[in-house]
């Protein structure tokens, strides 16, 4: 520990830091352009010089190269240090006079104009800090300073492009400039490739570490191992110097774990509808035809556009239109209703209303289901406003205009089936409220825990209105939108039904189950194991000591196949035994 | 060989009858729902309540053909939808297997059928039922003259 003096004020530092680290770790602001705490001190822009004074000498020195000693009086916002970091900004003012930060910087210290010659139009400060970041920590080496003296610049190695660049985009994001001075397309041959953010519905991009999603449980940033520098070649590690809880471990690896546990409910919930599925909305060939979860992540402030409807390409919305049902209650998709899309196309309309109010927006219904608390009341007052809510199917979205005047547009085709005549509608937003469908493994998961699917791939409860969360297996619940298309309301009951369910059969300790199972004959079984295959429960083993086989009676559910197939009879259906069942077709054909 | 007398069942009002083997979850429900909705279905049929389609034993079908049924139909949950996931599967290979055999025994075959119906489709059920039994009206009662004694042997064994 060394003790010094910082601003008058008398603090105890670790030995071995810089000037700049304990001011930090105090809280003291020094401003600086090329310090980055993950890389070694470079002192490039000198805008961290501070005053220091020692033995009776007054030093000035850039504070994030320079080690603590004992008895060191520290002035960070001295007259001359003050003086001196003004010089340095005009000095930074004229080699780069369109950089933000400096301008920025220039602004703080009341810095009007800078009285030397502003040869360079240029950004770049030379504080090497993208250089240093790919030579040091991700060790690739493809940039580098080129030239001396007013020659000099970031650049490649004899200006060339190289196959050492991985287009990791390290460079570009330290830069302080923002990103102005270094461009990756002038630095690699490679096409970069961002890493769209998932839950932005790849609108935005992401880092490699990042948190799913704002509402994460547990909410802790993850790693992405595929796009991660560190995985691909042992690099970089920044994240690790960075973390002051010291919570990063590479080494952590997916693991199975296993749990016994009472009762499971199954809350996996939906896959929305693809729309690339249907090619006359045109989807992914006209940018602005965008799904009803695009257009949500579009719609929120804490979204990519910070809640502002724009899109690439186009000037402005002067209309949009809503198209209801795209994957939903069609022959060619998915015959049921998704439940949920019409009051977010409602809700949707009156979002572009709100933010355009000079817009129009169309509806393109083919009926609206407004059940619910509340929702019909929104239906009316969508129906009293200028939104117009048309009835018919859409039939097609072409970039082929009418008029001329709409060139570029969209036009929306779709028959108005009250008025029996076929619009064709100028548009500049499409929006598509895509369905509601089972994830893509439902059917997978159904096997591994043995439950009942629709055809479609949803859950099957045990009975729709005596036992809503259960499954016909016993300790096994369902909730959400893996059961059936649900809003959240729905979602909501439906889980704390479940847990509820859930939490009375574990207190009470044990099960209570159907009587109704099947049973096996020890002497009559032969030990063919023609039952063992039938059985999807897979409840039926067979035992090698006594070369017969063995029903789980935990397992068994009483579906009967095994007794059927049995050659020798051996197994009994307790309710439904073939005696019982002989006996009934003899009384109903008694004569 | 005892020969059934064709002539005894002509003059009465003869009327076919027909045991259907109902899943538990899907046809059961329907039917009960066939009777809330109060439809009108002829009333040849009688159900008998299986907890899966899966269940019926070829057996079971054989014996209702023996005790004097005129046709017999299984109906379950419609594929994809089993209770039990895949029960109806395996009835509808072992119907296939069955038809063949009764067709063998000189059993027409729409004197054995397969169906699926839902619990929501009573409709479904009235309409199966009421061509069934016209399209069994049609064909005239069962002939299968070796059953009769050994049904009695049956009895008398017991």
């Amino acid at each position: 520990m060394v003790n010094i003096t910082i601003n008058d004020q008398e603090y105890d530092i670790e030995e071995g830091k810089t000037i700049l680290e304990a001011a930090q770790a105090m809280g003291l602001e020094i401003p600086t352009l090329c310090y980055h705490k993950a890389l070694s001190p470079y002192g490039a822009c000198r805008l961290c010089t501070v005053e220091i004074e020692l033995n009776g000498r007054t030093m000035y020195q850039a504070s994030c190269q320079y080690l603590v000693e004992e008895g060191m009086n520290i002035q960070t916002e001295s007259e001359r240090v003050v003086n001196g970091r003004k010089k340095m900004i005009e000095l930074l003012l004229a080699r780069a006079p369109e950089a933000e930060d400096i301008l920025d910087l220039a602004y703080k210290y009341g810095v009007k104009d800078t009285r030397f010659l502003k040869e360079f139009d240029d950004v770049c400060i030379l504080c090497g800090l993208c250089i240093r970041v790919c030579h040091d920590r991700m060790g690739f080496k493809a940039i580098e300073f080129i030239n001396r003296g007013i020659e000099r610049k970031v650049s490649l190695p004899f200006e060339d492009f190289h196959e050492v660049c991985r287009t990791c985009g390290s460079c570009s994001t330290y830069c302080p400039t923002g990103a102005k001075a270094v461009q990756l397309e002038n630095l690699t041959h490679h096409t970069p490739r961002p890493i769209l953010s998932e839950f932005d519905q790849g609108l935005a991009t992401r880092p490699a570490v990042y948190t799913p999603f704002p509402q994460a449980v547990p909410k802790i940033p993850v790693i992405d191992r595929n796009n991660c520098i560190h995985f691909q070649t042992g690099e970089c590690k920044i994240c690790q110097d960075v973390c002051e809880p010291d919570a990063i471990n590479y080494e952590q690896e997916d693991e199975i774990v296993e749990r016994e546990v009472g009762a499971i409910v199954v809350t996996t919930g939906f896959d929305p509808f693809d729309p690339n599925r249907l090619p006359q909305y045109g989807y992914g060939k006209y940018p602005n035809v965008i799904t009803s979860l695009e257009f949500e992540r579009i719609s929120s402030a804490s979204g990519p556009t910070e809640g502002e409807i724009i899109f690439p390409g186009v000037t402005e919305i002067k209309s949009a239109a809503i198209l209801h049902c795209i994957g939903s209650r069609d022959e060619n998709t998915n015959r049921y209703c998704s439940r949920l899309c019409c009051m977010n196309a409602l809700k949707a309309a009156n979002l572009i209303r709100d933010k355009l109010p000079d817009s129009h927006v169309y509806e393109f219904y083919i009926d609206i289901r407004a059940a619910g608390k509340g929702y019909e009341e929104y239906y009316q007052k969508m129906l009293r406003s200028d939104i117009r809510i048309i009835r018919g199917k859409v039939a097609e979205i072409t970039n082929i205009p009418d008029l001329p005047e709409d060139e570029g547009r969209l036009t929306v085709v779709a028959e108005d089936t009250l008025l029996g005549a076929i619009l064709r509608v100028p548009v500049d937003l499409v929006i598509l409220m895509v369905g509601i469908e089972p994830k893509k493994d439902a059917r997978d998961l159904a096997h591994i825990l043995h439950l009942p699917c629709t055809e479609e791939g949803f859950y099957n409860e045990k009975h729709p209105k005596l036992a809503p969360t259960e499954t016909v297996i016993e300790g096994i619940h369902v909730a959400g939108a893996c059961q059936f298309p649900k809003d959240v309301p729905d979602s909501v009951a439906q889980g704390e039904s479940a847990a509820a369910a859930v939490l009375s059969k574990i207190a009470r300790g044990e099960y209570i189950t159907e009587p109704t199972k099947a049973e096996i004959v020890d002497d009559h079984c032969s030990g063919c194991r023609n039952c063992i295959g039938l059985c999807p429960y897979l409840a039926i083993s067979f035992d090698e000591e006594e070369e017969i086989a063995k029903i789980d009676s935990a397992l068994c559910q009483g579906c009967g196949v095994c007794v059927a197939s049995c050659p020798s009879g051996a197994i009994i259906h307790r309710g439904y035994t073939d005696k019982q069942i002989f006996a009934e077709i003899e009384g109903v054909l008694e004569r | 060989m005892v020969v059934t007398d064709e002539k005894t069942i002509e003059n009465t009002d003869w009327e076919p009858r027909i045991v259907g083997f109902l899943c538990r979850w899907c046809s059961y429900a329907g039917a009960d729902l066939a009777g809330i909705s109060r439809l009108d279905y002829p009333p040849n049929s009688i159900f008998i309540k299986v907890p899966c389609t899966g269940r019926v034993d070829p057996t079971f079908v054989l014996k209702a053909f023996a005790d004097g049924a005129d046709a017999v139909f299984i109906s379950g949950c419609h594929l994809g939808d089993c209770h039990y996931i895949e029960g109806n599967y395996k009835t509808m290979r072992r119907f296939e297997i069955l038809k063949e055999t009764l067709k063998q025994l000189g059993i027409h075959e729409r004197r054995f059928q397969l169906t699926w119906i839902s619990a929501s489709e009573a409709q479904k059920l009235k309409e199966f039922l009421t061509s069934m039994t016209s399209s069994i009206k049609e064909l005239g009662p069962i002939q299968l003259p070796i059953l009769a004694p050994l049904q009695k042997e049956d009895k008398q064994d017991d």
